[in-house]
């Protein structure tokens, strides 16, 4: 007799999309606001957190989760009066998942947040396959990087709810394409909103703490 | 590379359905895997062996089907279907298609299993 067929049609990432959906719902009914940063290394996630959270802080409460493989400098550079950061080492793995995020806010009081932050492990490729339950997903492209970017890895943008153009400050030294960045961006993903920020100058910065303070549509 | 982690999911999956099934053995998994899953058919493969060694599974065979990229076009109203994640626009109209209706795919359809698991260990 040959071998039987039977059906399955079960994603692979079940797990972790079950446990998204269950920090999800825990991260709703704590009323805090997840926002994931995810670039490839270098972008300058930490720089741009750094200043978010430095901003943010005056009058909300946030905390942060920042994702490495190795030590721990991200969060002592993020940690700040009246700010919580953990990080979470991900050892040989090149991406987060949400249970690592569940694990990661032990003991923390979430209804006692307005935000939550988590900066994915620099990585363009693997994050893109893991809900973390987050309500918006940024991806982080700097204009140092190439206007190509987007072409090259067109499933993390497909993936994010925002992109953010960073390090705009150095545009002009870098000889970055504005136009052929956003075409590229739009070209992969259309109609993905864009913002552009310099966390060094603080361009644009006030146009991203808006977009935070808005409603965010449910995602996933 | 995190195709090792999801070949990890993938065995593990395949073991608890085989289990489920009353021990039965698995002869093939058939995955659906998208262009747009962020997972590389070729580096899968190559992990999904190592992932299911020392498994019950192990010595069966992965067949991945390359599921299309698919959009709905709201000139035409149309599903189509894209050559390509670089360029997201209608085939026919060239509109941009902020939709996609498929490529993202990364799901187990079935598994192949022997009915008398007996006879063929």
């Amino acid at each position: 007799m040959p071998p039987r067929i039977v059906e399955v049609r079960e994603g692979v990432l079940k797990k972790n999309d079950l446990l998204a959906r269950e920090l999800r719902e825990r991260f709703r009914h704590a009323e805090v606001t997840v926002v994931s940063l995810v670039s490839s290394p270098g972008a300058g996630k930490t720089t741009f957190l750094e200043r978010t959270l430095r901003e943010l802080k005056a009058h909300s409460r946030v905390a942060a989760l920042v994702g490495d493989l190795a030590t721990d400098n991200d969060a002592r550079r993020l940690a700040q009066d009246g700010v919580a950061v953990r990080q979470i080492v991900t050892g040989t793995v090149c991406h987060l998942e949400a249970q690592m995020v569940g694990e990661a806010l032990a003991g923390w009081d979430l209804p006692a947040l307005d935000y939550l932050f988590i900066e994915n492990v620099g990585n363009l490729v693997c994050p893109a396959s893991y809900d973390l339950g987050e309500d918006l997903r940024t991806v982080l492209l700097s204009v140092t990087e190439g206007e190509d970017k987007p072409l090259k890895y067109p499933t993390i943008f497909n993936s994010a709810d925002l992109a953010l153009i960073t390090k705009t400050d150095m545009a002009e030294a870098a000889g970055f394409d504005r136009a052929a960045a956003l075409h590229n961006i739009h070209e992969v993903r259309p109609g993905l909103e864009i913002l552009e920020v310099s966390a060094r100058t603080g361009a644009g910065m006030a146009r991203w703490l808006e977009r935070l303070a808005a409603p965010m549509p449910a995602r996933a | 590379m995190h195709e090792l982690s999801v070949a990890t999911s993938l065995v593990d999956m395949a073991c608890e359905k085989a289990h489920a099934m009353g021990g039965v053995r698995v002869e093939a998994l058939h995955l659906r895997l998208g262009p747009l899953s962020g997972v590389v058919k070729d580096a899968l493969l190559f992990s999904f062996e190592v992932a299911a060694q020392g498994t019950p599974i192990e010595g069966a065979r992965l067949v991945i089907e390359t599921t299309p990229i698919t959009v709905l076009c709201p000139t035409c109203a149309e599903e189509r279907v894209l050559a390509s994640a670089q360029r997201r626009r209608c085939p026919v109209c060239d509109t941009p298609t902020p939709e996609l209706t498929g490529g993202r795919e990364l799901e187990l359809r079935a598994l192949e299993v022997w009915e008398d698991a007996a006879a063929h260990r």
